[in-house]
C-alpha cells in the first residue's frame, strides 16, 4: 500500500521513458548511418543499447519493475525469459554449430 | 491521500475507478499469460532469422545491404515510439481524467501513427518484392518475411482493435467494459514496441553493420 501517484507524476514518467528510449534509439542508429565505429564495436552498441531500452519500455511504458509486484505475475514473464533463452540460445548455437561443420 | 493498492502489473485503473479496478487482476494476469505466449512466438522467429543469415542462407540472391533502407527504419522506430507515448497519454486520461475526450484524441493519433507506420512498412515491403526478394527467394528472405510482417500484422490487429474500441467509446461511452479492454489494448501496443526493438536492432540495424 502507497499513496495514489498522481496524473503529473505519471505524465512525467512517461515523458522521461518516451526521451530515454529516443536516445537509446538515435544513438546506435547514427553509429550505423556514420559508420563511425567498427563493425564488431557498433554491433556491441546496438546489441547493449537494444537491451537497455527494453528494460526502460518494460519501466517506463508497461510500469514493470522489481518491486511492489503481485509475485505470479513476475513469475511469468521471468520464466518466459528463462525458456526463450534456453530455446534461442540452443537453437542459435546448434544451427551455427552445424554451419561451422558443413565447411 | 487515498491509499493505492496494485493489483497487478502495469498501469492499474486505481480504487476509484471502483468494480472495474477489482476486476482488472484477473483480466490483466490473462492477457499477460497470452502476450508471453506471443513473445515465445516471436522469439523464436528471431532465432530462426539469426540462424538465416550468411552467403550459405543467402542463395546468391540479395543481402541485408541490398535490401534495406536505414531511413524508412527508423521513420517506422519513430512513429512507433511516439505512438507508445500517445497511447500512455490515453491510459493516463482514461485513469485520471473526466470525459472522453482526453481519451479519444491520444487514441485517435496512436491510430493515425500506427496506420502511417504500416504505410511505410508497406511500402518496404513492395520495393523488395519489385526487386525479386520475395519469401521464396532464399532461406534468408523466408525468415525476414516469417518475421517482420508477423509484428506488421500484429500492428494491423492493433489498429482494428482500436477502431473498434474508439466505436465503443462512441456507442458505451467510457463503461467499465470499455476501460477493461482498453487496459489491455495498452499492454498490446506497448508490448508490439518492444518486440519492434528487437526487429530495429536485430534485422535492420544489424543488418547494415559493416
Amino acid at each position: 500500500m502507497k499513496d495514489e501517484p498522481n496524473y503529473r507524476q505519471e505524465l512525467r514518467s512517461y515523458l522521461i521513458g518516451f526521451v530515454l528510449a529516443l536516445v537509446l534509439t538515435a544513438v546506435p542508429f547514427g553509429l550505423v548511418a556514420t559508420g563511425a565505429l567498427a563493425p564488431l564495436q557498433t554491433l556491441g552498441v546496438i546489441t547493449v543499447f537494444a537491451l537497455i531500452q527494453v528494460v526502460v519500455h518494460f519501466r517506463f511504458f508497461l510500469h514493470i519493475d522489481l518491486s511492489q509486484q503481485k509475485r505470479e505475475d513476475l513469475h511469468l514473464i521471468l520464466f518466459t525469459v528463462l525458456l526463450l533463452l534456453i530455446m534461442c540460445t540452443g537453437m542459435i548455437w546448434i544451427m551455427a554449430s552445424l554451419s561451422e561443420r558443413m565447411h | 491521500m487515498t491509499q493505492f493498492e496494485r493489483k497487478h502489473p502495469g498501469l492499474n485503473l486505481g480504487s476509484h475507478h471502483g468494480a472495474a479496478h477489482d476486476q482488472a487482476e484477473a483480466l490483466v494476469f490473462g492477457f499477460w499469460v497470452f502476450l508471453m505466449s506471443d513473445l515465445i512466438i516471436f522469439g523464436l522467429m528471431f532465432a530462426t532469422y539469426i540462424t538465416m543469415q550468411g552467403p550459405m542462407a543467402e542463395a546468391g540472391g540479395p543481402g541485408p545491404a541490398q535490401l534495406y533502407d536505414l531511413r524508412s527504419a527508423w521513420i517506422q522506430t519513430l512513429l512507433l515510439l511516439t505512438s507508445s507515448l500517445t497511447f500512455g497519454l490515453a491510459s493516463l486520461a482514461m485513469r485520471h481524467k473526466h470525459g472522453v475526450a482526453p481519451v479519444v484524441v491520444p487514441l485517435v493519433v496512436t491510430l493515425g501513427l500506427g496506420l502511417t507506420f504500416l504505410g511505410f512498412e508497406l511500402h518496404d515491403f513492395q520495393g523488395m518484392l519489385a526487386q525479386g526478394a520475395g519469401p521464396g527467394r532464399s532461406g534468408f528472405l523466408s525468415a525476414f518475411f516469417g518475421l517482420v510482417p508477423l509484428h506488421g500484422l500484429h500492428v494491423t490487429a492493433g489498429c482494428i482493435w482500436l477502431m473498434v474500441m474508439l466505436a465503443q467509446i462512441a456507442v458505451f461511452g467510457l463503461s467499465d467494459m470499455v476501460k477493461l479492454r482498453l487496459l489491455r489494448l495498452g499492454l498490446f501496443w506497448h508490448f508490439l514496441d518492444i518486440i519492434w526493438i528487437g526487429i530495429f536492432s536485430i534485422v535492420y540495424l544489424a543488418g547494415l553493420t559493416g
